[in-house]
């Protein structure tokens, strides 16, 4: 079943972030969320995971199995990276997780605390966390913010194959990430849709 | 190792001001000389009634310290999940802060024994340091952690261990240092007044009556060492099972 937006309005104080929005996301491939910042394509994305309410609206048809990199990392800062991985990847085992480690190009911190990992790291490490978990659709807000140009490259790469025939949203500001992911492209205002 | 040589030497410091403060004062009734309590310590420490004594406090002021933790802990996780109770416990918990043990102390004497005052004292004296750390603990949780959870739906003991154990755990052992502290303070103070026999209360009390000020000096040595070594204690344990835990 796909994802339904439904006249969805919401309001910071007197900023309508987003107005009367509706869509009907298809059911399987990536659909593109684009606009410069603060136009509300995260704030769309955190209603259509349901963990803020509009002010008016709804969501129809949201799956029970959710995945998501959000706009902040969302790491245990204390735990180490292969411990953030396994809290959540319940299923797999230390030696299937490092070898993805390093497909990402994590090999060799996965005994590091978090607290101790580059910006490009984290997102990495937030990254493959949602890719390996099991979901229905999977968000991506700015998942490649903080990666220099090779390790992008190589990281969409992966991104792309590991996601291949499922449901993705993905929020960009970068028209090259959206083509590059292909699909529909929802393109928002400076203000709002 | 430089910064043991810097704390020993600190130590040092302050004995040699305390032995040359004790020869200009000239009067061992008003104040001993370290060395006259080191001797009285080495006279108390291998009689049986001292290992009674410091056994009787450190028993009750431990299990009020615990009993103290654990209803502090159960009444903040009642409170972060209701503000209605937080609100309701919030008169309550202010009066126990600010009354003065000595009242405590008096009122608990009509109640019960006085050989369990140290008991109630301990414990009337943690829960408010318990409850108001873990509950700030709890208010200070990462909100987009909890978020991060529900999307990823983690179960509720690995969401705990995971997520909540790891930042719950600098106000737990925030409490639990300043609560054994003060409850070593406030159950020996509670002991003095009540006087219980074979207490440590009762060696500081005697001191007192009799102007035995060098031992007064050495229980009182004896009292900030069983806290010390308590607090030490409980605080290695808990961070060996905390990190068992996170283990697992």
């Amino acid at each position: 079943m796909a994802i339904e937006a439904v006249n969805i309005t919401k309001k910071y104080g007197e900023n309508i972030v987003l107005n009367d929005f509706s869509y009907i996301f298809p059911e399987s491939g990536c659909t593109c969320i684009m606009g410069q910042s603060g136009c509300g394509k995260s704030t769309l994305l955190l209603i259509l995971m349901g963990l803020i309410k509009p002010d008016s609206g709804e969501v129809r048809g949201r799956p029970a199995k959710l995945s998501a990199v959000f706009q902040e990392d969302r790491l245990c800062e204390n735990l180490t990276a292969l411990a953030n991985l396994r809290l959540v990847l319940g299923k797999y085992n230390s030696a299937e997780l490092l070898s993805e480690m390093t497909k990402i190009g994590l090999e060799g911190c996965e005994n590091q605390p978090v607290r101790e990992l580059s910006g490009g790291m984290k997102r990495r490490l937030a990254l493959l966390r949602a890719l390996l978990a099991e979901y229905d659709v999977l968000f991506l807000d700015e998942p490649f913010k903080g990666l220099d140009s090779c390790t992008k490259a190589r990281v969409m790469q992966l991104c792309r194959d590991k996601t291949a025939g499922k449901t993705v949203i993905l929020v960009t500001h970068d028209k090259d990430e959206a083509e590059f992911f292909g699909g529909n492209m929802i393109e928002f205002g400076e203000r709002s849709v | 190792m430089k910064k043991r040589l810097i704390t020993a030497a600190g130590v040092a410091f302050w004995l040699i001001v305390w032995e040359i403060a004790a020869l200009c004062v000239g009067k061992e009734v008003l104040l001993a000389s370290p060395v006259r309590v080191i001797i009285r310590l080495f006279e108390l420490v291998p009689s049986v009634s001292f290992w009674n004594s410091v056994l009787f406090t450190a028993g009750r002021v431990l299990i009020g310290f615990f009993l103290g933790m654990t209803v502090g802990v159960v009444l903040a996780v009642i409170s972060g999940k209701f503000s209605v109770f937080e609100k309701l416990l919030a008169p309550l918990i202010s009066c126990v802060k600010s009354i003065p043990v000595a009242s405590f102390t008096i009122l608990a004497l009509i109640w019960i024994s006085s050989r369990n005052l140290s008991i109630l004292v301990s414990f009337l004296i943690a829960v408010p340091i318990v409850y108001s750390n873990m509950l700030e603990g709890f208010h200070s949780l990462d909100k987009n952690l909890s978020a991060m959870a529900d999307i990823f739906r983690i179960p509720p003991v690995r969401r705990f261990v995971g997520i909540y154990l790891s930042q719950l755990m600098p106000y737990f052992r925030s409490a639990a240092r300043l609560a054994m502290g003060l409850c070593w303070k406030s159950g020996v103070a509670a002991e003095v007044i009540g006087v219980p026999n074979g207490s440590l209360g009762e060696a500081l009390y005697s001191s007192k009556i009799y102007l035995e000020t060098t031992d007064l000096f050495a229980w009182t040595i004896v009292v900030i060492a069983a806290s010390g070594f308590c607090e030490k204690l409980f605080l290695l344990i808990t961070d060996f099972a905390v990190k068992r835990i996170e283990r697992l």
